[in-house]
């Protein structure tokens, strides 16, 4: 045991997520249905039901539609889990149950508990993804081990989305109604429309700029090709470079806005 | 007709499972007066008001309140009452203003009458000049005066309060006790629950006290501290644990041990500090008062109103 | 009707038939939220221009309720109308009602005016419905506009969706009178999701084995957006009036329970 210290900065993130999990151990089943129920849902009713009405054809690349969706409802899985893992439960930690005033009176820094914060929030994606991974390998939709890849990509797409809004979540006073047209004008029409059911060649050209901003596009074009094993290293290259640079940014913007309002 | 109680139970119980909260008291409340219950946390008082408030069904026993029977009139009653409950629940999506005014429209008032006792209230209340703002920033006890604002929209005759000013501070329960006062005045029938005696002493003309369900005296404040206490207290502190009451038993009628002080209840208090004195008892601090109804309670049961 | 039959059941003190000024306070409360209720428009349309653009170009045509061919969009559209008057009524019945019930204290202060339990259920289900209508307004506008129905029918369909959110709200408000915590919810989530993709909303019920048709034909979903369909696509089928009468009765059970329930619960 060592004297009370400042500790190492890795050891305060995970001191940080240490306390986050011995919350989630309390508290799982509540977000089992939205995390790991969800996507599989989707992935069943518009996989395999909406699916049978669907030709392979050169739109789903000439697979089932099930199994063209596998590893874009991965990544869009991850952004969900993300964007719900980066609002409400940010503003508690500040506003509610108040849980990072009480990590800043130790020798942990308000930078180690945002990037501890993110940390945890990699974790649940990664088990989350694993979940999901393990139940379309049941259900058949799995084509080959490059779904190991989709996974890391898809966790990257979740991060990338996660970090700028958990810096933005830093920022909430209210009762979080601010989140409402985050799920509604961004998470919602990105899951159904930045190229996870569908090609994005299918949108109308004026709103196709739109999709590719996206972190989500990014996620699912990598996922699938790394499902499809079809992977060139430029596409491959510039998607990794875009959802880096957003998962960066967002984290030195969330650094910074817990300095702000835990810092003295 | 106008003599006939406003209140009146016999036998009143409320028992919730196996645990009786109200364990058959009697009361009666007459026009104009201001009655109270003294007790401490979970005596029994607010169970009492809500059957009286007609928002909690009794268990045993009669109840009349307003000459009504709360289990058939419950709407009718209500309509006559103004309802203080011990936590503000204020509407916090409303405004100041729209708190009073929505409140009034529940009571089936038209928006023109609303609009104008709103406008009274918020002045009554000294809110007029936060009539527009939201509700949750007040402080406490804005929050509270406005709590009784509200329950004066429909002009009740009969006012019940619980724990009007628990958790408030010094200044802010003047306030409040200076509002009270001129409801009195204007002939408001009040009943309110307390476990302050400071409060009890202040506003009731009349109140019971109360313990575990049941009532243990009534009285006015005066006649309850003649009947159960003496004129003066001698309080004698001592460190924890180092008080002996032996040497002191027989300088007053009683003595109470208290974890921290000894008090001996007397006619004199001064004669018998000095007679304690000469007796070699040497206390951390002494204090020579009159008798509070915290004494008349701590007599009754044994035990302190506020722990 | 419902009032006076309301009145019938109920026992006397629990309804002051004053609901209207509990309807007052929500318009009161949601004039300043006008923002919020305007952008609920949008999850619909999203879910609609993702049907129509992406997935009509995938899926083609499909077989219509009275068996005649019909592009995706105009099948879709329907059950979505469907679906967002079951997720307008379920929330509002749920995670707003406990909020007010158990936190903000609302009906509370109403009890003890003298306005019953009734009044409250009367009037927050009255005030989901308004909502609903005005949703459920425009949603039809614009599905018209976009030439998605066929059949002037289509302008019963606005009652009867009111129909289906009453049944949804007053059995969601039964709901939640049981609950005891947030994570309760996660069972509303856990029926909500499940209905609204497997009730033949964005399918035909033939994609089902036999037994598993059975099975949808149990959520009352499935019969909404069979009404919508129906009334959209002008086929009217005796059928119909089976689907109505299980929103009649979840109505009716859903309000009696709701209100009791209330009644238990604030006036204890």
């Amino acid at each position: 045991m060592p004297g009370p210290t400042a500790p190492h900065p890795w050891q305060a993130r995970f001191l940080v997520v240490e306390s986050m999990w011995i919350w989630y151990r309390r508290n799982w089943r509540a977000t089992v249905v939205s995390t790991v129920l969800n996507p599989v849902f989707f992935l069943v009713a518009m996989g395999f039901g909406l699916g049978s009405q669907i030709q392979p054809g050169a739109a789903t690349g000439g697979y089932g539609y099930a199994v063209y969706l596998m590893p874009a409802m991965l990544a869009a899985g991850a952004v969900q889990n993300a964007a719900g893992e980066s609002t409400f439960p940010i503003l508690s930690g500040f506003k509610w149950s108040r849980v990072y005033w009480g990590m800043t009176a130790t020798p942990i820094t308000p930078a180690q508990v945002a990037t501890g914060q993110l940390l945890w929030i990699l974790f649940r994606l990664v088990f989350s993804g694993i979940v999901f991974v393990i139940v379309g390998a049941a259900l058949g939709v799995v084509t080959g081990a490059g779904i190991i890849l989709s996974l890391v990509f898809a966790v990257l797409a979740g991060m990338a989305f996660a970090a700028p809004l958990v810096a933005f979540a830093a920022t909430i006073e209210g009762e979080g109604t601010a989140f409402n047209p985050v799920f509604r004008f961004i998470v919602l029409p990105m899951t159904l429309l930045a190229g996870t059911f569908f090609p994005v060649t299918e949108l109308p050209a004026l709103v196709r700029p739109i999709a590719w901003i996206t972190p989500l596009w990014h996620g699912t074009e990598l996922a699938r090709a790394a499902a499809f094993w079809n992977l060139e290293f430029w596409p491959v290259a510039g998607h990794m470079a875009y959802l880096l640079a957003l998962t960066g940014i967002g984290a030195a913007l969330a650094v910074r806005n817990f300095r702000r309002r835990l810092g003295v | 007709m106008a003599d006939d109680p406003l209140v009146l139970a016999e036998g009143l119980t409320k028992r919730f499972g196996e645990f009786e909260a109200v364990a058959g008291i009697d009361i009666e409340v007459r026009r104009g007066e201001a009655f109270g219950f003294l007790g401490p946390n979970g005596a029994g008082k607010s169970s009492t008001m809500r059957m009286v408030a007609c928002v909690s069904p009794r268990s045993g026993g009669t109840l009349s309140v307003l000459g009504m029977d709360p289990d058939t009139d419950g709407p009718k009653i209500r309509a006559r009452l103004g309802v203080v409950p011990q936590q503000d629940n204020l509407d916090n999506e409303l405004t100041v203003r729209q708190n009073l005014q929505v409140y009034g429209r529940y009571f089936g008032l038209s928006r023109k009458h609303v609009r104008d006792k709103a406008t009274e209230l918020l002045e009554f209340a000294q809110l007029s000049d936060r009539a527009d703002d939201e509700v949750d920033p007040l402080s406490g006890g804005m929050k509270r005066r406005l709590t009784i604002a509200r329950s004066l929209v429909n002009d009740p005759e009969l006012l019940l309060l619980d724990e009007p000013t628990t958790g408030l501070d010094p200044q802010a329960r003047h306030l409040l006790w200076d509002r009270l006062f001129r409801l009195k005045q204007q002939g408001v029938t009040l009943i309110v629950t307390t476990h302050y005696m400071d409060e009890a002493e202040q506003l009731c003309d009349r109140l019971v006290v109360m313990d575990k369900g049941k009532i243990a005296a009534e009285g006015s404040p005066a006649q309850l501290i003649d009947r159960y206490s003496t004129k003066e207290v001698l309080e004698l502190r001592f460190p924890p644990g180092q008080q002996d009451p032996a040497p002191v038993q027989d300088l007053g009628e009683r003595v109470e041990v208290l974890p921290d002080r000894i008090l001996v209840y007397t006619t004199d208090g001064e004669a018998s500090l000095a007679a304690a004195h000469t007796r070699g008892v040497t206390p951390v601090s002494s204090l020579v008062r009159r008798s509070t109804l915290e004494d008349v309670f701590l007599r009754l049961t044994g035990r302190t109103l506020v722990d | 009707m419902s009032v006076g039959l309301v009145w019938r059941v109920v026992p006397p003190g629990l309804y002051a038939r004053r609901a209207r000024t509990v309807v007052e306070r929500s318009f009161l409360v949601n004039r300043r939220a006008w923002m919020t209720i305007f952008s609920g428009f949008f999850e619909s349309f999203f879910y609609l221009f993702a049907m129509g653009v992406g997935f009509g170009r995938l899926v083609g045509e499909v077989i219509g309720p009275g068996g005649q061919p019909m592009s995706y969009a105009a099948y879709v559209a329907p059950a979505l109308l469907a679906a967002s008057a079951m997720n307008g009524a379920v929330y509002d019945a749920t995670f707003n009602l406990f909020f007010k019930l158990k936190y903000a204290k609302v009906y509370d202060g109403m009890l003890a005016t003298p306005l019953g339990p009734f009044d409250v259920a009367i009037g927050e289900i009255s005030w989901a419905l308004i909502r609903g209508a005005v949703y459920a307004t425009g949603f039809l506008t614009v599905i018209s506009v976009l030439g998605l129905v066929s059949s002037p029918w289509t302008i019963l369909a606005l009652p009867v969706v009111l129909l289906v959110s009453l049944a949804f709200a007053a059995v969601g408000m039964a709901c939640t009178t049981f609950m005891r915590s947030w994570q309760d919810f996660d069972l509303v989530q856990l029926a909500l999701l499940p209905m609204f993709l497997f009730s033949a909303t964005f399918y035909p019920l033939s994609v089902y084995p036999d037994g598993l048709q059975w099975v949808v034909r149990l959520s009352p979903l499935y019969h909404a957006v069979e009404l919508m369909r129906g009334l959209t696509a002008g086929v009217i089928e005796w059928a119909m009036l089976g689907h109505l009468s299980y929103f009649v009765v979840m109505a009716v059970v859903g309000l009696i329970v709701a209100g009791r329930r209330l009644g238990k619960l604030l006036l204890s």
